[in-house]
């Protein structure tokens, strides 16, 4: 938490500050924040255009507002087709990873306090990427295919990471040291199995690796999308419980938040919404990272907003695909190469901030 | 104060040079051809041995060996030398984003310049090893609290990734680069002649000389910056110095071996424990010598080991020593205070 923010929470004209508010019936109290509400809307309507590019591209253009009108479920057959069947699947896919990535960059970077912690610097999408791998080159799937084994690789990863974390208690410094130990680890394992693996394995392999939605179908986006029906709800409660471990453990401890319990169920979470959306779509580079700290300056909160956060993802990914496939003619990039290149500035100013602030360490 | 026994570095040197001898002749000897010690040793002094036996030391083995030593040197030299600089138990050319300078600017030249000798890419490699250290050793220290442990890591740890992904992004347009790379990428000592090993001796030699040669004045900055400038240290000469040091190790030794992680990391810790058990104290002018000579024991020894643990399979020795190395920095994160060195 940086001074600046904690300052630019306040707003000069007063209009769009927070507000407490408390209802008779139903019996709800909490406090409103119509900035984070408008910018929530704006980014809905940012994610549906984005989505709706992403859809009428491709081997032949689809006008937006035909595109518009099939998502519905009217037009004429062949668009209809073409938008429902090819396209969208390849787009819900992206949008679904986007949110998942932002909502859980939002909670590990709150729980350790540390802007820098996302997933792909911990360790959880590398140990996701070493198990993929170990799939395709070794054609240990089991038959249960990249999904399955993505989401196993990251959660053994957490726990790995979180169990050798511990000493009496985890902190948020040890959680990202032991993420960046175990991370090598998994790397080199990947290291090892592309360079075992055959050509065209480890070009399949690699391209994985760094992120890629193209020809995603329905079987890929269906987990995604029912994991994030139990996850989102969980996020945005707890996410309001984690305020406290914002101000310190020990502070947090003093204000009768379980420490220890919170950070674990928040890990879980995490780690869920990173597992399911790196088996769907690959670890698409940078996006759990960059995602929560545009939305925390968009809705000026002292804290990454996890809602917000999952909607500039789901944002990032997808205006990301399209420019992937409409930089170069002819050739279609992966997603992940984007938005690692794009995201490749924000983390050094995000680095530069953080410890300008005195809060990196 | 009392002197040390003179016995006990004597001894520790000499049992240091009978661990390197034993290496270096399992690394003649062992590999897809099994060659019995008796018949390496023949080899090496020139006696008639079989046919093909004195065709694969030769040309295959002794190569190997020596870039095993002459590249683990450098990678533990620059491991000492940047946990002295930066007071820093975590500082390894690998953890703090050098080699991945160093990497990315080899695949920028071999990728989109189109340069293959390694007396071409090699300055590029110098040039990114140097560019990456600079800007991680500024941006770890930015902030009230200067350079901490953590900043550091962090600092190295995001421009690698940051050079990681635009790596993969030239790797992935070339099938042709993607193939070469993966297997340099993993750290391995096969596949070199003697002539890639002698060209790079100069800048290893070099390096080391500048590594040594600063070893007095890395003792002083151990004591903090300021009490270090008033015994007469000029202190931008001096992060000068081991900066380009660094750079030279480190550029040249990823040019050939690939990206190493964690040697510089491990060594260092291991030859304070050695110096403090041999009665010599924290001095860098005996920490040099020993980190470079256990650096290369343990790269060779990896690479020994890479080739007998999965036969018929040879497993690149960077694996091996990340696989060693990834559990010992666990370990000391883990230890209650990162104490400075």
């Amino acid at each position: 938490m940086t001074t600046d923010s904690l300052r630019s929470e306040e707003d000069p004209a007063g209009k769009t500050a927070a507000r407490p508010f408390r209802l008779a019936f139903p019996p709800v109290s909490g406090t409103l924040r119509p900035r984070q509400l408008a910018v929530c809307a704006g980014l809905v309507v940012a994610v549906f255009v984005a989505l709706c590019w992403n859809v009428s591209i491709g081997e032949y253009g689809i006008p937006l507002t035909d595109v518009a009108r099939a998502l519905t479920g009217s037009g004429d057959p062949g668009t209809l087709l073409v938008v429902q069947e090819l396209r969208l699947p390849r787009a819900m896919t992206g949008l679904l990873a986007g949110i998942a990535f932002g909502m859980s960059g939002a909670l590990f970077q709150t729980m350790t306090r540390n802007p820098l912690a996302s997933p792909d610097m911990i360790g959880l999408t590398q140990g996701a990427g070493t198990a993929v791998v170990a799939g395709i080159v070794l054609g240990w799937d089991f038959g249960l295919g990249t999904q399955a084994l993505g989401l196993f690789g990251a959660l053994a990863s957490a726990l790995l990471v979180y169990g050798l974390a511990w000493r009496r208690g985890t902190t948020g410094y040890r959680i990202i040291l032991v993420g960046i130990g175990v991370s090598w680890v998994c790397l080199s394992v990947t290291d090892f199995l592309l360079a075992r693996g055959g050509r065209f394995q480890a070009q399949a392999a690699l391209g994985w690796l760094v992120g890629n939605l193209n020809g995603r179908d329905w079987q890929q986006a269906a987990p995604l999308a029912y994991a994030l029906v139990v996850l989102v709800p969980a996020a945005l409660l707890i996410g309001r419980l984690m305020r406290t471990l914002q101000l310190g453990d020990d502070v947090a401890k003093g204000l009768g938040t379980r420490v220890q319990a919170v950070r674990l169920t928040v890990l879980l979470t995490g780690v869920g919404l990173v597992a399911f959306a790196t088996a769907a779509a690959g670890p698409v580079a940078f996006v759990a990272l960059a995602a929560p700290q545009i939305a925390q300056r968009l809705c000026r909160t002292a804290w990454p907003p996890p809602l917000a956060g999952g909607l500039t993802g789901a944002a990032i990914v997808l205006a990301s695909d399209v420019l992937a496939r409409e930089l170069i003619p002819g050739t279609e990039l992966p997603v992940g190469i984007v938005t690692g290149v794009l995201g490749a500035p924000v983390l050094l100013w995000l680095l530069i901030r953080v410890n300008r602030a005195g809060s990196g360490g | 104060m009392t002197r040390p026994a003179r016995w006990r570095p004597a001894l520790l040197a000499a049992s240091l040079a009978a661990v390197l001898v034993v290496l270096c002749l399992l690394s003649l000897g062992l590999g897809a051809l099994q060659i019995p010690p008796g018949d390496v040793l023949k080899a090496l002094l020139g006696r008639p041995t079989g046919p093909r036996i004195e065709d694969v030391i030769w040309s295959v083995r002794v190569p190997r060996t020596a870039l095993g030593l002459a590249a683990g040197a450098a990678l533990g030299l620059s491991g000492c030398v940047m946990q002295a600089l930066t007071r820093n138990p975590l500082a390894d050319p690998g953890i703090l984003g050098v080699s991945a300078g160093a990497a990315f600017a080899i695949v920028l030249a071999a990728g989109v310049a189109g340069i293959g000798s390694l007396l071409g890419y090699i300055w590029f490699a110098f040039a990114g090893a140097m560019a990456a250290s600079i800007v991680v050793y500024l941006l770890g220290r930015m902030g009230r609290s200067g350079s901490t442990p953590v900043k550091l890591a962090l600092a190295g740890v995001a421009v690698t990734a940051v050079l990681s992904s635009l790596t993969s992004a030239i790797v992935l347009t070339d099938p042709a680069a993607l193939d070469r790379f993966r297997f340099w990428s993993a750290g391995s000592l096969v596949n070199q002649d003697a002539s890639t090993v002698l060209r790079i001796l100069p800048f290893l030699g070099l390096g080391a000389l500048l590594a040594v040669a600063s070893a007095p004045a890395l003792n002083s900055l151990a004591l903090g910056d300021d009490v270090a400038a008033s015994l007469g240290r000029k202190l931008g000469l001096v992060r000068l110095q081991g900066v380009v040091a660094v750079t030279l190790l480190t550029g040249a030794a990823v040019a050939v071996i690939g990206p190493v992680v964690f040697i510089g990391l491990v060594v260092p810790h291991v030859a304070r424990a050695l110096a403090q058990s041999a009665g010599l104290g924290p001095d860098h002018r005996w920490l040099l010598p020993l980190s470079a000579a256990l650096a290369a024991g343990l790269l060779l020894g990896a690479d020994i080991l890479g080739r007998v643990i999965a036969r018929p399979v040879e497993v690149q020795a960077g694996i091996i020593v990340a696989f060693i190395g990834g559990p010992f920095f666990i370990a000391l994160v883990r230890r209650r205070r990162l104490a400075e060195v």
